[in-house]
């Protein structure tokens, strides 16, 4: 069981932290189509723009996407993990 | 698939936000019942692996990219009602950590990808189970369409929107169109990275599988 965890959670990291690099950095399907449309001509940028972690970079820096990746993968992790195990049945005996 | 803000006008954005709301407090009234000492840690993983999937952007047109979205996935592996607040998690993070996906926007985001999209891609594969227990090759097809099925409807929600209150006076059908037929090939990416990782975790943890589990508990039908 342990180990099964540790395996996903490696795998997580690995692709957050080291496989992102290969990741197309062409903008999705979305943002082609509003684009292509004068639709993303409307968008206001975002309050959040100048955060540390502001698109997968780290100060703005896209050689640190690993890290920041990283980063999201363990406070995705514990977040969502805490309030998973917050919110679970308690078993009185677990075997 | 994470709009940005200004795409839709204020009561468009605040009216999704409602819809948001409402389908993520219903999703954690209904998680508990599938959460245990054994899911709970588990799901959390795959709330890390959906975020870690959704920074690898894969080419489906010259210029183009698009990412998993993995409501499909989340609820084939930890149920419907988990995979949601898995996919919530991973949105709001983004948004708020990484300026990915705007903030007046994530109401719209939520009910498109981790509400819309993990609802069709559950009910496909619900509708599949007995397919996806045959065996792998039937759970990797299952699997595969629930999350094609699961991206293209999550798009669609953005059409729905966007013919609602969207910015820029494009008409309702071109978006359709364009918005639909991209998603279609974003959707065979999210199939078969869906498909890939669900047929991985159940050949090592098939009790981890919520797809696979035994029959859920019969709904009360009678009046």
């Amino acid at each position: 069981m342990k180990r099964f965890f540790l395996g996903f959670a490696l795998v997580s990291l690995l692709f957050a932290g080291v496989l992102s690099y290969f990741a197309s950095s062409d903008p999705d399907g979305l943002d082609h189509v509003t684009e292509q449309q004068g639709i993303a001509e409307h968008a206001r940028e975002h309050p959040l723009a100048d955060g540390v972690l502001a698109d997968y970079a780290v100060g703005g820096d896209d050689r640190f996407t690993g890290i920041a990746g990283v980063i999201g993968v363990l406070v995705t992790l514990l977040l969502a993990g805490g309030l998973f195990w917050l919110l679970r049945k308690r078993s009185g005996a677990s075997g | 698939m994470h709009m940005s803000d200004g795409l839709l006008d204020a009561p468009t954005s605040l009216a999704f936000l409602a819809v948001a709301v409402l389908g993520v407090g219903v999703a954690l009234a209904r998680a508990r019942g599938d959460l245990d000492d054994r899911t709970a840690p588990m799901a959390g993983l795959v709330a890390a692996f959906v975020f870690a999937t959704q920074m690898l952007n894969f080419p489906v047109l010259p210029g183009v990219s698009g990412h998993l979205l993995g409501g499909a996935l989340a609820a084939i592996l930890v149920g419907p009602w988990v995979g949601a607040l898995c996919v919530t998690i991973v949105l709001v993070l983004q948004s708020l950590l990484f300026a990915d996906g705007g903030v007046t926007a994530l109401g719209a985001n939520i009910t498109n990808m981790a509400l819309i999209g993990t609802a069709a891609g559950y009910l496909v594969a619900l509708a599949l189970r007995g397919l996806a227990r045959r065996g792998k090759g039937g759970l990797a097809a299952v699997a595969f369409v629930s999350a094609l099925v699961n991206t293209v409807l999550a798009s669609a929600g953005f059409v729905v929107e966007y013919g609602v209150g969207g910015q820029g006076g494009v008409g309702f059908g071109t978006v359709a169109a364009a918005v639909l037929g991209v998603h279609v090939l974003i959707g065979v990416g999210e199939g078969l990275i869906t498909a890939a990782t669900v047929t991985a975790v159940a050949a090592a943890r098939p009790d981890l599988v919520h797809l696979l589990r035994g029959a859920p508990r019969k709904l009360e039908l009678r009046s």
